[in-house]
């Protein structure tokens, strides 16, 4: 399966012999990614029990934390909302739920993996990418560390090593790329005691979930959030509770970088907006500087 | 009456009160900045998660390359559309261009997390053209080499057949010589060529900048979330060109105790009100386009941003230059001027700033101190050198027939500057 390409790149020699800017055209020509087979997780937030451990997991998978386990049975955490940082690639947060166990229910927080990523689009030198397997991956090593990633995610993920001042990275979960490449499963759902962490591919974990609405109507709320927001992401949501105010923020179904590549590709069209406009004050000049001349000598 | 003005080095005091009050500052900003790179972002700015951009961004960057603007505007005006009588504003222009760019890849710098990567945009294997911020670096990076080709011609006027480089370094002059001949010969050809490249160039990262925060719907305030940003941002940027040729020029002038070009910048400000009017049409279009006035209307602290915003960029200039009398006086251009310039960096802040909510965050953002003194030290730093240059450079035109101050100075250096 070949990575999801929508651009291709070509160098405009016109352009380069007047030496107009030497762009890369981006064009539309897309051939749809194959988002049904690509890997994602459904965070089922009804059964989830609050424990904790996919932190854990996570803390130790990316060497962020080697606090002991004991560590993660403090639920005196819950009393502030959380947010993923650059020390911890996902957290758990706790919400006043009747409908949940004592009351309570729980919802992890990561990297959505979208579709068509925000982060993606917006980064400059292609750090960030989305891999064909599904992860969206970052490569510190081209990062110039402009931030603009963050400002694009719609889910406010990306975190930054603000106090690293000489190799400051972009931090974020990993979706674990590399041990899905092994064809292991995400440290956290290895971990998750509850079945509150379900792998499988995109197009498996839609049909699932929808399935478990269908068998227990009661407990679930029909809605899979993750099925559309933003074009779709890898990572999907059941709940018994509608998390719009706390947790998953209500987004459009429309792929947010779509705009700016639409204004993009449009300005950039086969280079020919640039080019007509550079022959057109060509000609401006030319005939203007004509007229003063015939002026001059009458 | 047949003044012919022509760009001269400036002879003046290097050292004015002002002077030592800027290089005051530049030193402090200096020592912010140093500390920037060894001392890491979080030690430094109050920028976190949720607010990832500060005024390096909206200032340093975004309002620097806007108030650069003159630049290309100045050259289409001139060379392109051959208004010649404006000829003697072009230098300064493309000086302040040159400059303003300049400072703009330092701050830009500062804001880097690993600026030591900041070439990365340039290897094609990192190309990401579906960026805008790709477009925007490379655009800037190949407008600023223009505008130091565009300067060479002035450096050649400077010092071809004048080189005298100071001891054992003399063994180059008629390396350094050849060199200033060989570049006298080409550029004379192909100058225009850069100048249109250099107006395509401001056009596309003008408006490009334009773009950027459009790609983030969610957390943009509706007042400044709009797909024509790009169109905004051009034709503000196109607006703030000749205020900001006029204020320069008014400041360079009172500064070295010349007389202010008041006919010839007068004249060229009469452009400003019908382009500051397109503008504020489209705006208005805009919002009411996308029914946005309800949240202008709300008095929130965007919405009164907003209302500062377009009365003191945008209306009031217009009511001021559209009157002859007042845009014949050197204070009514001054302060119109002076409103329009703190109007697009207000709508800068705007843009990137006020309208930027992240959906979760603890307050807001405000620059730390130091955040504070290193923009003031770049912009202190800017004005220093742009002094050093134009007592170096000829770029400043002065008329010969001109009564006031220093004018006698700079007359009698004619005669030794032009053998």
């Amino acid at each position: 399966m070949g990575i999801r390409r929508r651009e291709f790149f070509k160098l405009a020699g016109a352009a380069a012999a007047t030496l107009a800017p030497v762009m890369a055209v981006a064009d539309e020509e897309s051939h749809e990614a194959d988002y049904d087979n690509m890997r994602g997780v459904l965070v089922d937030a009804a059964v989830c029990i609050g424990c904790r451990k996919c932190e854990l997991a996570c803390n130790r998978q990316n060497g962020l934390s080697d606090k002991p386990s004991a560590a993660y049975e403090d639920k005196t955490v819950f009393s502030v909302h959380r947010r993923p940082s650059s020390d911890a690639y996902t957290v758990i947060n706790s919400f006043a739920n009747p409908k949940g166990i004592e009351n309570k229910s729980y919802l992890k927080v990561q990297c959505m993996h979208c579709n068509d990523p925000a982060c993606v689009s917006a980064c400059i030198v292609g750090a960030l990418r989305k891999t064909p397997e599904g992860p969206v991956t970052y490569d510190a090593w081209r990062c110039i560390g402009c931030r603009y990633c963050m400002v694009a995610c719609p889910f406010q993920i990306p975190a930054y090593e603000y106090n690293n001042p000489l190799n400051p990275r972009v931090k974020k979960c990993t979706f674990c790329a590399e041990r899905i490449q092994e064809g292991k499963r995400p440290a956290c759902v290895e971990i998750c005691p509850a079945e509150a962490l379900i792998y499988g591919t995109r197009r498996e974990l839609l049909e699932l979930a929808h399935l478990k609405i269908m068998q227990n109507p009661g407990l679930y709320r029909d809605y899979v959030y993750g099925e559309s927001e933003v074009g779709g992401t890898g990572w999907l949501y059941l709940a018994s509770t509608d998390f719009s105010h706390t947790e998953l923020p209500p987004l459009p179904g429309d792929v947010i970088p779509h705009r700016t590549e639409t204004i993009q590709h449009g300005i950039f069209k086969l280079f020919i907006p640039p080019l007509a406009l550079y022959g057109l004050l060509g000609l401006v000049m030319h005939s203007l500087r004509r007229d003063d001349q015939q002026e001059a000598e009458p | 009456m047949t003044v012919h003005e022509i760009p001269l080095p400036v002879k003046a005091r290097f050292f004015t009160s002002g002077v030592k009050i800027l290089v005051g500052i530049m030193v402090v900003g200096m020592g912010a900045y140093l500390y920037r790179l060894i001392a890491g972002l979080g030690a430094v700015t109050n920028l976190n998660d949720q607010y990832p951009w500060g005024i390096w961004i909206a200032v340093d960057v975004a309002s620097g390359v806007a108030l650069a603007a003159g630049g290309f505007t100045t050259a289409a005006l001139v060379d392109i559309f051959h208004r010649e009588k404006y000829h003697a504003i072009t230098r300064p222009a493309l000086l302040t261009a040159l400059l303003g760019y300049t400072f703009v890849v330092i701050g830009l710098l500062a804001d880097l997390g690993r600026y030591y990567n900041v070439w990365h945009p340039m290897l094609p294997s990192m190309w990401q053209g579906n960026s805008v911020l790709f477009e925007v670096g490379l655009c800037v990076m190949i407008y600023l080499t223009v505008l130091y080709i565009e300067f060479l011609p002035i450096v050649v006027e400077r010092f071809k057949g004048k080189v005298r480089l100071p001891g054992p370094a003399s063994a180059f002059n008629r390396l350094a010589e050849s060199l200033l001949t060989l570049a006298d010969h080409t550029l004379g050809r192909v100058t225009s060529l850069f100048i249109i490249a250099g107006v395509v160039l401001s056009c596309l990262h003008q408006s490009s900048l334009g773009t950027l925060m459009v790609i983030a719907p969610t957390k943009m305030h509706p007042i400044w979330y709009t797909p024509i940003s790009p169109l905004l941002f051009l034709l503000s940027a196109i607006a703030v060109g000749f205020p900001m040729v006029i204020f320069e020029s008014i400041l360079a002038a009172r500064s070295f105790g010349l007389k202010p070009e008041t006919r010839v910048l007068s004249s060229i400000a009469r452009y400003t009100p019908i382009l500051l009017g397109i503008y504020l049409a489209i705006r208005i279009g805009d919002l009411t386009i996308r029914e946005a006035w309800p949240y202008v209307t709300a008095l929130s602290s965007q919405s009164i941003m907003f209302l500062i915003e377009i009365t003191v960029g945008v209306i009031l200039p217009i009511i001021i230059l559209s009157n002859g009398r007042w845009r014949r006086s050197v204070a009514g251009l001054f302060t119109a001027a002076s409103m329009v310039i703190a109007g697009v960096v207000l709508n800068r802040i705007n843009v990137f700033l006020v309208a930027y909510q992240p959906l979760y965050s603890q307050g807001r953002y405000f620059p730390s101190i130091l955040e504070i003194l290193v923009t003031v030290g770049l912009i202190a730093t800017l004005v220093l050198v742009y002094r050093v240059l134009v007592m170096i450079f000829p770029v400043i035109s002065v008329p010969i027939t001109g009564a006031a101050r220093g004018v006698e100075n700079v007359v009698a250096s004619r005669a030794d500057y032009q053998r």
